[in-house]
């Protein structure tokens, strides 16, 4: 695990990697990965037959390549694979024509689409997914395929990267935000600009004018939930509806998305940072199978 | 009369005391979490650069997004009325002013008489405010400075894309890894902003003089790329940060009347 720098810097999540002990790869036919370079975080995924084996989630450096390989590396780690044993890379996210290693790039709304479909099953019909720059809503079939989708590609307010800002500022650590952002007796008028870029002095004028952490944290929360209720609506939402990405760990978002509109999400049962990667492995995995019947 | 204009922008507090129109002192001090301390500071660096005392000052009058910040001012104006009246006072010409602050845009359209005709604000977004450069000049690496002075050497116009300040600063990431030449990314960077507040001064109509204002007019290559855009030269008064201060504290002694 990494070291535990969360005593200094707030905004700093947790970077994890994980790997399945009950799967034994060596008897596994397809060896597939998914590599997910975005803004803010980078993911890797190994799929063995098209089932989740292993996977890292850690942040993006300024060298998108780098990124990606520390990604795999971290993945790989302990499980006694090496690169050389996957058959097929693909990458997706921001970063996804700087991923060295990948045999295809695929678009991050493709792979997230896919993903959550292996996450939450055939009945999730919208995902919303919500990452360090940007948001976008998707609408899937059943098999993981998208039908449509919007994103905010004009402006990132209201995106993880504006959280990390009040997070550090107020001293709040960022896994704890969400929860402290419930603490309050009744809901504060939401902040006027989610600009990321004007984030840090909207907290300090509103720490100015007196009020407490939980307040700022919960009109901040509020303001990016009604945000990207507004890119659902937009969209047009079917049941069952699902949320991918980091800001899907938050609490006091989740929430308040949930609210507006009157409609639960479902609650994940694995890290929603790496849908996008999850995704990417299992189209790698299923383009091995198209090469192979190609032959 | 010797009065005092206090601007408490986003960024900085700005006080101005002045006497029948003329400047006596100047104070500036970057807000930090305690804004009373922060104009208590300002107003005692005016003070010391008038050589007077506080009990000099007959009237007070506060203006800018903090201006309810100042307890004890005897009235408050808003950003657009201590613009104009500082403005037109500085340049009777003027008729368009733009004042570019840390965190806001403003355009301003003004008679003859130096009333407030018409206007247009940009709060909400940063691709059209100081901190859009702020943020590019963290990205590549150049002090605040000599963005300016580093894009005037540029002789290429790069387009860019992006028009969110996050987005842009992906962007010129990017331009730095291909190779492209800093100058010229310099350039991109004011040739976006720029465009960004034409389109918002062509809302109110863009009619000669032109007056810019605000602390992003120190910066000769956001100047420029505005001047080419509006297609006209721009007048700057010698310290336009503290326009709007000298307009509040103008109209606190009825040197400028509305």
């Amino acid at each position: 695990m990494a070291e535990d720098t969360s005593t200094k810097e707030y905004w700093r999540w947790t970077e994890s990697n994980w790997h399945d002990p009950d799967i034994d790869w060596q008897g596994g036919d397809i060896i597939a990965a998914g590599v997910d370079v975005g803004s803010v975080s980078s993911q890797a995924v190994i799929t063995v037959d098209g089932k989740l084996y292993a996977y890292s989630n850690m942040r993006t450096g300024s060298d998108s390549p780098k990124s990606a390989e520390n990604a795999m590396d971290w993945a790989l780690e302990d499980t006694g694979l090496t690169q050389d044993d996957i058959q097929y890379v693909v990458g997706t996210g921001y970063g996804r024509v700087n991923v060295p290693f990948a045999k295809r790039a695929i678009t991050e709304i493709a792979c997230h689409a896919r993903g959550a479909n292996y996450m939450y099953g055939p009945t999730i019909k919208t995902v919303l997914d919500m990452g360090g720059q940007d948001c976008k809503a998707i609408r899937v079939d059943e098999k993981g395929k998208v039908v449509s989708f919007l994103m905010n590609d004009k402006c990132a307010a209201g995106t993880g990267r504006g959280m990390e800002v009040f997070a550090d500022l107020l001293g709040v650590h960022i896994t704890k935000v969400g929860e402290l952002s419930l603490q309050v007796e009744e809901e504060p008028p939401m902040v006027s600009s989610t600009c990321v870029v004007f984030a840090k002095s909207e907290a300090s004028g509103l720490l100015r004018e007196g009020w407490p952490k939980e307040k700022v944290l919960a009109a901040y929360c509020l303001a990016m939930a009604h945000r990207v209720v507004g890119l659902l609506e937009r969209l047009g939402i079917e049941e069952d509806f699902a949320i991918t990405g980091g800001i899907a760990k938050n609490i006091g978002i989740v929430s308040r998305i949930e609210k507006e509109l009157g409609i639960k999400a479902l609650k994940p049962t694995l890290d929603t940072q790496i849908a996008g990667a999850l995704g990417g492995a299992l189209f790698a995995d299923a383009l091995v199978k198209k090469e192979r019947k190609g032959k | 009369m010797v009065t005092a204009g206090i601007d408490v922008g986003a960024k900085n507090v700005k006080v101005v005391i002045q006497e029948d129109g003329k400047v006596l002192g100047k104070g500036q001090v970057t807000s930090g979490l305690d804004t009373t301390s922060d104009i208590k500071e300002a107003l005692d660096a005016a003070l010391a650069e008038a050589g007077l005392t506080r009990d000099k000052i007959e009237k007070t009058y506060a203006t800018g997004a903090g201006r309810k910040e100042v307890k004890d001012a005897d009235d408050e104006y808003t950003e657009v009325g201590a613009d104009a009246a500082g403005a037109t006072f500085l340049f009777s010409s003027a008729r368009t002013v733009i004042d570019v602050g840390a965190e806001e845009g403003r355009a301003i359209k003004v008679g003859e008489d130096g009333k407030v005709i018409d206007f247009a604000i940009n709060e909400r977004c940063a691709a059209g405010a100081g901190a859009f450069t702020e943020a590019m000049a963290r990205a590549l690496e150049v002090p605040l400075t000599e963005l300016g002075p580093l894009s005037l050497t540029s002789s290429k116009a790069v387009p860019m894309n992006a028009q969110c300040a996050v987005f842009a600063e992906s962007e010129v990431v990017s331009l730095v890894h291909q190779k492209t030449e800093r100058q010229d990314i310099a350039r991109a960077v004011h040739d976006a902003m720029a465009s960004r507040i034409t389109s918002m001064a062509r809302r109110v109509g863009v009619e000669p003089e032109v007056c810019l204002i605000g602390g992003v007019a120190k910066n000769p290559g956001f100047v420029d790329s505005l001047e080419r855009d509006l297609e006209v030269k721009v007048l700057i008064p010698e310290d336009p940060e503290f326009v709007s201060a000298l307009g509040a504290a103008l109209l606190a002694a009825g040197v400028v009347k509305r």
